[in-house]
């Protein structure tokens, strides 16, 4: 097809938000405010393990502006949903905790308040009756006979169909060691990241005159959230009307549904507009991060390049919560091997719970991690097998009608044609057997 | 402690305007007189998105209380543009996709104007050096670099 046809693909196309950023006049949801909003400050636990006890606001309440404080007996559906909406059970995390914190920053009661300042001096005020548990923050040490357990159901990782982890068989990996004449192993590891927004989470809740109320938010799931705002506050979905706008940033960490249903709730106590943003502290520590991740590969490799097998472990911390994690170590699992042709895969990816804050949704969260470690295991394949660092990809490299170890049978390869595309940008020139290699048309092996 | 009147220049305007004491800057122009373009990103001088002028200095508004900025000559991304016209690092910013949520974009572009004014033909490194108090995290860096170099061309030949 000429381009020239085209009148969008092939071309520069000015942004539409752009004047708006560059004039100031692109408002986000901070900016809005309206007569006699009301401020929400959240208290939060300053332990990372603890039995709540009690919670005094007398003195929180002797505060100038104070309004009025919220616990979860203030919530009618107490339950953080949106894996219920995923449909991953079970329901494990409280949207303001109960008798229990499990993560510094865990919130544990909201303060409403006339102004910003008022609200900080009374959550300042609030007295918490903490009785501080053992604490456990690393994936492999949670899952220790003796770790303290954070879950009722007695065990520190996420029950995948009746099994401790997320597990794919392929082939026998055991045999695959036996012929092989490498066994090449390595661990790797990611630390959480936090996406630091330029612009925090944050939303606006405004009662209306029809009962409705209005929610501006910077959410990066609109949908989602009303839903969960809707089933958390136990309303019908049309008694909400969310309005979404410009993010200043997301990559991920705006999808969990965490400032909408508690100050909507505010929201509807007072029947006043409530402004609910978290402070660069919060957004910092108690918001989601990127997980951690811990990675052992074991690899038997052929004196030719070949990997015949390959044995996987790997660890998510999920944090003190799930969040969105359960089902990011299912996409991991799925692609933890890598886009390879290799006829024996083990894997064995947990999801484990920790004191730490929960991990959630970040940039192809799950397959990133998984990507890292498995390129770092290929470079270090061909160094101990004395191969250049191409030659080991493509002499591995899937093709379209290969079986991937969780049984999907390969239909949209490009590795090869995107290999070739690389190494010719940066000059790096491939042996004729790789440049006529093609994902669509395997080679008589 | 009793509000105070203070007199200042904004945009071009003298104004009087009344503060309780230790109100930011910040505070001022985006919740007391409306001007939002002024951004929040820390509130503790680290991120840059609240950058004013001062008397052409950049400054964090989120750190600087208004009595400090009495008589003086205040600057904010609103007072930019001249009989509805772009200001050029604007323009270029814009057309050179220097952008990307925007939430930088005010900050970026004040400490440019700063930057432009005093030197008109930065090096790179003088262009790196003076957007170095200013976070983007869609991590544009690049593109903002070369803008503000683009934008001084601009300025330059049209003889401003």
């Amino acid at each position: 097809m000429s381009t020239e046809t085209l009148n969008v693909v092939g071309k520069s196309k000015l942004r539409r938000d752009g004047l708006g950023h560059v004039t100031g006049k692109t408002i986000y949801v901070n900016d809005i405010n309206f007569p006699d909003m009301l401020t929400l400050k959240m208290v939060r636990s300053p332990v990372p393990h603890a039995n709540l006890k009690g919670i005094d606001f007398s003195e929180a309440e002797k505060v100038t502006g104070f309004v009025r404080a919220l616990t979860y007996e203030d919530v009618p559906k107490n339950i953080y949903t949106i894996l219920t909406l995923i449909g991953v059970g079970p329901d494990e995390e409280m949207v303001l905790a109960e008798d229990k914190v499990r993560y510094i920053g865990e919130p544990i009661a909201a303060i409403v308040a006339e102004t910003e300042e008022s609200a900080m001096e009374a959550v300042s005020r609030v007295r918490l009756d903490l009785e501080e548990l053992p604490a456990v923050f690393d994936v492999e040490d949670a899952l220790k006979p003796d770790a303290p357990i954070l879950k009722d159901w007695g065990t520190n990782y996420f029950v995948y169909e009746g099994h401790h982890c997320r597990r794919v068989r392929f082939g026998d990996v055991e045999k695959g060691f036996q012929q092989a004449q490498f066994i090449i192993e390595d661990c790797y590891q990611t630390t959480p990241i936090e996406h630091a927004p330029s612009e925090t989470t944050g939303c606006i809740a405004k009662p209306e005159a029809d009962g409705r109320i209005t929610v501006y938010t910077n959410t990066q799931a609109l949908f989602f959230t009303l839903d969960n705002t809707a089933i958390i506050l136990q309303v019908p979905f049309q008694k909400l009307h969310l309005v979404g706008g410009t993010v200043g940033g997301g990559f991920g960490g705006k999808v969990d549904v965490i400032v909408e249903p508690i100050a909507t709730l505010a929201a509807m106590k007072t029947n006043r507009p409530v402004k609910y943003v978290f402070s660069r502290q919060e957004e910092m520590q108690a918001s989601s991060s990127r997980g951690a991740w811990r990675m052992y590969f074991k690899d038997g490799v052929m004196k030719d390049g070949r990997i015949i097998a390959r044995q996987i472990t790997t660890y998510a911390d999920s944090g003190a919560y799930n969040r969105h994690t359960p089902y990011a170590v299912t996409k991991h699992a799925a692609n933890i091997a890598g886009p390879y042709r290799i006829p024996n895969v083990w894997i064995d990816a947990h999801c484990v719970y920790t004191n730490r804050q929960p991990g959630s949704a970040m940039r192809g969260f799950g397959v990133t991690p998984a990507s890292f470690a498995l390129e770092m295991q290929m470079d270090k394949i061909a160094d101990q097998v004395g191969l250049d660092p191409w030659a080991i990809r493509f002499i591995n490299a899937y093709q379209n009608g290969d079986m991937k170890p969780h049984r999907k049978i390969v239909e949209d390869a490009t590795l090869i044609e995107v290999m070739q595309a690389a190494a010719e940008m940066v000059g790096h020139d491939l042996p004729e057997e790789y440049k006529s290699m093609s994902s669509w048309a395997r080679k008589e092996d | 402690m009793q509000a105070k009147i203070i007199n200042l220049t904004l945009n071009g305007k003298n104004i009087d305007v009344m503060v309780s004491p230790m109100t930011t800057l910040q505070v001022l122009l985006r919740e007391n007189l409306g001007y939002t373009a002024t951004k929040i990103g820390c509130r503790q001088g680290s991120c840059g998105s609240c950058t004013v002028l001062i008397n052409g200095e950049p400054m964090m508004s989120c750190l600087l209380p208004v009595e400090d900025v009495a008589g003086q000559d205040v600057v904010t991304l609103e007072g930019l543009m001249v009989d509805g016209e772009l200001h050029a690092i604007q323009e270029t910013f814009f057309e050179t996709f220097a952008i990307q949520c925007g939430y930088c974009t005010p900050g970026m572009i004040m400490v440019s104007k700063a930057l432009l004014d005093k030197n008109p033909y930065p090096s790179r490194e003088e262009v790196i050096n003076a957007l170095a108090g200013n976070y983007c995290r869609c991590t544009g860096y690049e593109p903002i670099i070369q803008a503000v170099i683009e934008s001084a061309k601009r300025m330059n030949s049209v003889g401003n």
